[in-house]
């Protein structure tokens, strides 16, 4: 399908920097790609190919060093709420708050609805990830897929331009995290929201996206944008599909052996 | 037996149970009175105080000095004298009332200096310099500089109190809030929330443990250099505190009153850590799972 439209999120040349205890550290080299509305857009690459740093810069936590993002043609400068990051941490949600009361808490917040119109949106949303019986629990009863689906439906509750996803199956058990890929998949058909994925591991990134962006490690530069839209990742495309990301990220005397397949 | 000798493993059939059997008993049991009761802290505090009790009574009454140490009967009856005669419980008021008014400025003058320290560099370093200076610095310690400044007035042992409270509530919520996880800090900014709402509903809550602390550490604080504060001087105004009552009581050897005095200062200790910070405790920190 051709894209006529603008992109709703730019990223152009961006290079990210950052300062350890004694190093300046180059974590992505003027990397460029395009976000399309509706698009599940993968990040795939081995840890320290900036991938998360990447991220950051467009939930607008980092500053570039060089090159702009742009959402909706406006540069990103901070924070803020059309831009929703779901972070890989269980601890993202919010302790002193039940499940309902950080959607809520998010919500309005951000000023986006007055308290009973954020409760009803809450709740929505929280049905969406088949946790209306957890409404009122506290984060620490829940197990940590529960408070990942709390933290998705938080993130989509807002409804923002786009959903920032920084690995956040990663530290799921491997049953969890296909059940976890399975729901946003079928969240997806549902809303057709706009997602920016980032993970190390490549089967993820084959089923979860519709375009995947491959970044070769130290520092991070694109080494391919391929297409994944339709691909059945358990089928024989999707075995193909993987082979091939493998061989773009491996090929350079892949000494560091093969990633472990979850 | 195994004629049949193949490169794999050996054969084995698959299990598949239907779990049918129900004589594993009961799943839930209510637990018994017993182990209710011993499950609840009261009741097993209350226990050990009651066994506190019984020694000091067995002690004293093997001692038999009734000057020096007298009986926990004879405490317990010159308690409840005092406390039916109103003069207890005025000396006990006047320290309460002195030792709030205490406490309450310096949890506000911590909050405000902390909120500095917060925001800019400047604060910080000024706060963390000054805390370390003045922290290890017995409050007591400045009450004689106090009294010049401030007169003889409840003035000079407010000074006092504030300088207890505010250097240990100041420091542990300035660490408390440099610990909050970023997690919840990135969370916080996602939503954009305003400069006062970051503190008040992402920093505050998140720091509650380190807050809590120091906020029990400055009572303690308060509540020992009060009483200190009386005993060196004496009654203003021609009311005196519960340091007061303890001193004028030693004065007339009236032990059992002294006794009855520092067992009002115990109580009271006891009361506020079990019934006020343990409450607030249990209703934050502990529901959401902060503490264990």
């Amino acid at each position: 399908m051709p894209q006529a439209a603008a992109p709703l999120l730019s990223v152009q040349g961006v290079t990210m920097r950052y300062r350890t205890k004694d190093h300046l550290v180059t974590a992505t080299y003027r990397v460029s790609f395009d976000v399309y509305r509706s698009d599940r857009f993968v990040i795939v690459g081995a840890s320290g190919c900036g991938k998360s740093t990447l991220l950051k810069a467009v939930g607008g936590y980092l500053p570039t060093v060089e090159g702009k993002i742009r959402l909706n043609g406006q540069e990103i400068t901070k924070p803020g709420p059309d831009r929703v990051m779901v972070f890989q941490e269980f601890d993202q949600l919010l302790p002193w708050k039940t499940v309902k009361e950080n959607v809520v808490f998010a919500l309005t917040a951000s000023g986006r609805l007055e308290r009973e119109a954020a409760e009803e949106k809450a709740m929505h949303y929280i049905d969406k990830v088949n946790l209306s019986g957890f409404a009122d629990s506290l984060p620490h009863t829940l197990s940590g897929g529960m408070k990942q689906r709390v933290a998705i439906a938080r993130g989509m509750a807002m409804e923002p331009d786009i959903l920032l996803m920084d690995e956040p199956f990663a530290a799921l058990d491997a049953l969890t995290r296909a059940k976890m890929q399975e729901e946003l998949l079928q969240l997806w058909e549902d809303t057709r929201f706009t997602v920016l994925f980032v993970t190390h591991s490549i089967p993820e990134a084959v089923r979860i996206g519709s375009r995947i962006l491959l970044l070769s490690p130290h520092p991070g530069q694109v080494r391919a944008e391929l297409n994944s839209q339709g691909v059945d990742a358990a089928g024989p495309d999707g075995r193909l599909l993987t082979q091939r990301i493998e061989a773009l990220l491996f090929d350079e005397g892949a000494t560091e052996g093969r990633m472990a397949h979850v | 037996m195994s004629d049949v000798t193949t490169n794999t493993a050996v054969y084995r059939e698959e299990i598949v149970n239907t779990i049918e059997n129900k004589d594993f008993g009961v799943i839930e049991k209510p637990l018994g009175m017993w182990e209710r009761l011993f499950d609840n802290g009261t009741f097993r505090k209350g226990l050990m105080l009651i066994a506190l009790a019984i020694v000091w009574e067995a002690y004293a009454r093997w001692s038999g000095n009734p000057l020096l140490f007298p009986t926990f009967l004879a405490t317990a009856k010159a308690f409840v004298s005092g406390i039916l005669s109103g003069t207890l419980l005025h000396a006990t008021w006047t320290s309460i009332s002195l030792l709030l008014q205490g406490y309450a400025a310096g949890l506000l003058i911590a909050a405000l200096f902390t909120a500095f320290a917060s925001a800019t560099r400047v604060g910080a370093d000024l706060l963390e310099t000054l805390t370390s200076m003045f922290n290890p610095l017995p409050s007591i310690a400045l009450l004689p500089l106090s009294m010049i400044w401030f007169g003889l007035g409840n003035m000079s042992i407010i000074f006092v109190l504030i300088h207890a409270v505010l250097w240990a509530v100041a420091l542990n919520t300035h660490s408390g809030f440099r610990a909050v996880s970023l997690t919840w800090r990135m969370v916080g900014r996602n939503y954009g929330l305003s400069r006062l709402g970051y503190v008040c509903k992402i920093l505050i809550p998140g720091a509650f443990p380190s807050i809590l602390t120091g906020m029990k550490i400055g009572w303690a604080f308060a509540w020992r250099t009060l009483i200190a504060a009386e005993l060196v001087f004496g009654s203003s105004s021609g009311s005196g505190g519960l340091g007061w009552y303890i001193f004028q009581n030693k004065n007339m050897l009236d032990i059992p009153n002294v006794f009855a005095g520092l067992l009002t200062v115990i109580l009271f200790g006891l009361l506020v850590e079990n019934l006020i910070f343990r409450v607030v405790e249990q209703r934050t920190i502990g529901r959401w799972g902060m503490q264990i």
